[in-house]
């Protein structure tokens, strides 16, 4: 989390408002330390001067600098402005845990209350408090704080509400830990965050409020005196002297603004920041008109290009750097697709299966890079230059993710959200466009799916959700479908349905698919060719109908016996790779399935095997491909079968 | 007797006035020292059933009993305990595996005997005792799941549901969490509700199922019967879809297509 703060403090705004912020704070501690004397020193030859050299920004109705003032007035501006900040963030937190402490009807109350309570202009409550509370600063603090209370409870309701689903929360309850210790051991350390960043940007609120107020006479009175309080006096002799008025005036703006900016821009870098990993764009970034006119040219190019092969990648290297040299997810993948064909990619995760498909599709995003020798799509080189091939995705490549979560804009509908990738790449119109997107969502057997395309992500339950992904998919007429995991969250009759629909889309247009996917059976089921992949290497590429029985290397075999099937013996524990994948960052010299491979010997643990043909259409990476192994009958470990 | 009953229980989401209707009207019983398996769609309403049961779904009408008394919805004593399906988000990240499988234990134990304990059920789970120290960040799915089944055995429970508990996993892991589970579970005599929407690994680790379809339950019985010869359509359906039936019976061995056929699931497999 510092790390991250970190880097939001690097970027320009984010540096200066930060310094801007550290600067405020500085003065507010210093100055009445320094300049309080100057501040109050009654001059009754200099009443009301005009700016000078001596007065910077001339002096009051007594005489006194009112540049000075400006600058000492800071502390209690601050003070103020950060008490009630206080205050309303408590009193948001009380508010907004509510519902969680309460229960399901009391909760509703007090939401409804801080929902009737957020509709009312902040100020409209501050004056009304202020009349409660009295004139004055304690009053102010007491009314400026208390307005803010409602923003915050929604914030903190919608924060509590986001984290109290998460499974832990729910496993903590199951457990019996009680409310209130949820809500401080669970929920408060993970809200913490966005929390701060909101307080922040309050403060400056706070302090811009705080000079209305005392500018209204509603706030600090004399002797006392905060920007507010100046700016009040300063507006008096406004035709005497501007200064008088403008000095706090552009202290009050630059301080509330610094707060104000430093967490906005704290916000949204914590915002788009991830830790660890690679972050999956969201579909298809919308673009200008021109840039799709030419983007479409460029796509009719593209279809010309004579070849057997939809795509050809040829040592495909995929490296992110890293705290100890540059991480090496994907080392040297070579394969190929032709028109019409199944290719499966299996492999545990991490074994750099996604890498690939989003390397192939341009996805990889800075500072990762990507090196081929070749990479040709249709006989274009999707090498040159990223921008220039992102139209591939929504016309003539499609790309289904993993996770349908993150994939949708949780604010927008989904037929919407189909409905985008038809208008901005295939020049359809809103109406067509939204049409297709329910047509789609119809094959991808959402059920009422007129009705469907109008409801939010939220409203789909995770199996339709990632229907809806796959039909955002096949919106186009794509001539390779890459789908990543597609089916892992679904139950079987969907799955068997997404396939099949998958199936008959390829069928049709001679569309090739590549299915990447953890779970061997699926894949063998539906593509005509497997490779798997172990640590960033295809260790063997095998036709699928070869799988249960056919293969060679020891961790293909390992992983088809590690899934149950309905044949499955019962009394016999199923198969577990022992040991954990290989670290990117670490790969070990020689093969690097050696530390779990029961076949592994002294020079397995030298020398990495190539990718050889192995006869009958298949290749095998594995200096034993094909030796004997067998099940321990009471762990599931492979072991190697020594014949006599 | 510690069986659970799920006696017409009926979960509705929802307002008043627009009521939906997730779970509708179930009877299920899983009988003590046994596992039942719960398949179906998904939206079928198998969680919330789930969800029900721990008291994390409003029961709109009917009983889920355990030794003929309600579930206690106050205080520590949690007879039952429940598995997530997604291993990243069912342990809090900012807590070690040890506070959160200590956060589960009895109250009245002593702090060495809960630093006891937690060290017995990792190493129930097959895990290194040191990992208590650790975050879950830096560590697998796999053994995520693990941390999350100590957690759940820490309450002692008489009943465990688990919901999903492989679909997030990698094959690789897989075996070994269905391994673990039918070793837990024979070893402890634990009642389980295992919800799963794959029936293989159902038929491997249950000893009855239970076919749940648009929120009720079409048919159930013990696995040999149910999946052998199923008496609803939807079941049929279900049976038909599991990946490699058709490939098993079809394309491998050239018959026509009829998967789920007794003679498929008493196959012997082979391990070469
Ligand atoms: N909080 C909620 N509000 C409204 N509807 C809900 C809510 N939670 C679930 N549902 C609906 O209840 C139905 C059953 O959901 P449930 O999560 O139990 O399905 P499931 O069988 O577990 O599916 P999956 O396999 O996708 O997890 C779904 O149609 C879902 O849309
Ligand atoms: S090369 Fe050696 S270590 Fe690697 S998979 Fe083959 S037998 Fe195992
Ligand atoms: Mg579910």
């Amino acid at each position: 989390m510092a790390r991250r703060w970190l880097a939001v403090v690097r970027t320009p705004l984010g540096l200066t408002t930060g310094l801007l912020v550290t600067a405020v704070l500085l003065l507010a501690v210093v100055a009445p330390i320094l300049w309080s004397d100057r501040a109050e020193v009654v001059d009754t030859d200099q009443i009301l001067a005009a700016p000078s050299g001596e007065h910077w920004a001339g002096t009051d109705s007594l005489g006194r600098d009112i540049f000075f003032r400006a600058l000492v007035a800071s502390r209690l501006s601050l003070e103020l402005a950060l008490v009630a900040t206080v205050i309303g963030v408590a009193a948001g937190l009380l508010l907004g845990a509510a519902p969680l402490l309460l229960g399901r009807r009391l909760g509703r109350l007090v939401t409804a209350g801080v929902n009737i309570a957020v509709a009312f202009p902040g100020l409209l409550l501050a004056l009304f408090f202020a009349v409660v509370f009295g004139v004055g600063a304690t009053g102010a603090v007491l009314a400026i704080g208390l307005a803010g209370a409602p923003s915050f409870a929604r914030l903190v309701h919608t924060l509590v509400a986001g984290v109290a689903a998460l499974d832990y929360v729910s496993a903590a309850r199951v457990a019996g830990v009680g409310r209130f210790r949820v809500l401080l051991r669970h929920v408060l350390p993970n809200i913490a965050e966005p929390l701060v960043v909101n307080a922040t940007i309050s403060a400056g609120g706070a302090l811009l409020a705080f000079a209305g107020l005392s500018f209204l006479g509603l706030g600090v009175q004399a002797p006392a005196y905060d920007w507010g309080r100046l700016l009040f006096e300063g507006v008096g002799m406004i035709y005497v002297n501007p200064a008088a008025a403008l000095a706090p005036g552009l202290a009050v703006l630059l301080a509330g603004l610094a707060f104000n900016l430093f967490g906005e821009v704290v916000a949204k870098g914590l915002g788009v920041t991830t830790v660890g990993g690679i972050r999956l764009p969201a579909a298809t970034p919308a673009r200008s008109g021109a840039e799709r006119r030419s983007e479409a040219a460029k796509g009719e190019h593209l279809a010309m290009a004579p070849s057997d092969l939809v795509l050809d990648v040829r040592d495909l290297r995929v490296s992110f750097p890293g705290p100890a040299g540059p991480i090496r997810p994907v080392r040297g993948v070579t394969f190929s697709v032709r028109h019409g064909e199944a290719l499966g990619v299996v492999g545990e995760s991490g074994s750099g299966k996604s890498l690939t498909a989003l390397a192939v599709a341009r996805l990889i995003e800075e500072p990762g890079r990507v090196e081929a020798s070749r990479m040709e799509f249709r006989g274009a080189d999707l090498r040159d230059g990223a921008s220039a091939h992102r139209h591939l995705l929504g016309t003539s490549m499609a790309m289904v993710f993993q996770d349908p979560m993150t994939s949708f804009n949780p604010t927008r509908r989904i037929g919407g959200q189909l409905a985008e990738v038809a208008f901005h790449h295939q020049g359809m119109t809103r109406k067509q466009a939204l049409a297709r997107a329910v047509e789609r969502l119809d094959a991808v057997r959402v059920p009422d799916p007129a009705k469907r395309a109008t409801q939010y992500p939220h409203e789909f339950s995770g199996g339709m959700r990632q229907r809806a992904m796959i039909g955002m998919g096949v919106m186009g007429t794509p001539s390779l479908i890459i789908a990543d995991e597609p089916t892992t969250a679904l139950d079987v009759t969907v799955q068997q349905q997404v396939l099949d629909l998958l199936q008959s889309i390829r069928d049709e247009d001679d569309v090739a698919l590549v299915l990447i996917s953890h779970d061997v059976t699926v894949v063998g089921e539906v593509c005509d060719r497997v490779l798997v992949m172990y640590a960033g290497r295809i260790v063997e590429d095998l036709p699928a109908d070869r799988l249960d029985g056919g293969a060679r290397h020891p961790y293909t075999r390992a992983l088809v016996a590690a899934v149950p099937d309905m044949d499955t013996d019962l009394d016999q524990p199923l198969a577990v790779v022992p040991g954990r994948p290989v670290d990117p960052a670490d790969v070990p010299s020689g093969c690097a399935f050696a530390a779990r491979c029961p076949l592994a010997d002294a020079r397995c643990r030298a020398e990495d095997p190539p990718l050889e043909p192995a006869g009958d259409g298949s290749q095998v990476a594995c200096w034993h491909a094909g030796e004997p192994l067998g099940l321990d009958g009471s762990t599931g470990v492979l072991v190697e079968v020594r014949t006599p | 007797m510690s069986d659970l009953v799920f006696d017409d229980v009926t979960v509705r989401y929802g307002t008043a006035r627009r009521p939906f209707t997730a779970v509708d009207g179930v009877s299920l019983v899983v009988p003590e020292g046994q596992v039942v398996g719960l398949v179906g769609e998904s939206g079928s309403g198998k969680s919330t059933l789930a969800r029900a049961a721990v008291g994390l779904a409003p029961v709109h009408s009917g009983s889920i009993l355990l030794d003929g008394r309600p579930l206690p919805r106050r205080g520590r004593e949690r007879p039952l305990q429940m598995v997530f399906q997604d291993p990243f988000s069912s342990l809090d990240p900012r807590m070690t595996i040890g506070e959160s499988i200590t956060e589960a234990l009895p109250r009245d134990l002593s702090r060495g005997e809960r630093r006891a304990e937690v060290a017995r059920l990792l190493a129930l789970v097959h895990l290194d005792p040191d990992a208590a120290r650790t975050l879950p960040g830096r560590l697998s799915g796999g053994q995520r799941q693990r941390v999350a089944l100590a957690r759940a055995l820490a309450g002692r429970p008489q009943v465990v549901i688990a919901d999903e508990i492989t679909s997030a996993l990698d094959v690789s892991i897989q075996g070994a969490v269905l391994n673990l589970v039918r070793e837990l579970q024979r070893e402890l005599g634990l009642s389980m509700l295992f919800i799963s929407h794959n029936l293989a690994v159902v038929r491997y680790v249950a000893n009855h199922v239970a076919v749940m379809y648009q929120g009720r339950i079409v048919e159930q019985g013990p696995v040999s019967e149910v999946l052998v010869d199923p008496r609803h359509d939807y079941t049929r359906e279900l049976l038909a879809a599991v990946p490699g039936a058709r490939t098993t019976t079809a394309v491998r061995a050239g018959a026509p297509d009829t998967p789920g056929t007794p003679a498929a699931l008493v196959k012997p497999r082979s391990t070469s």
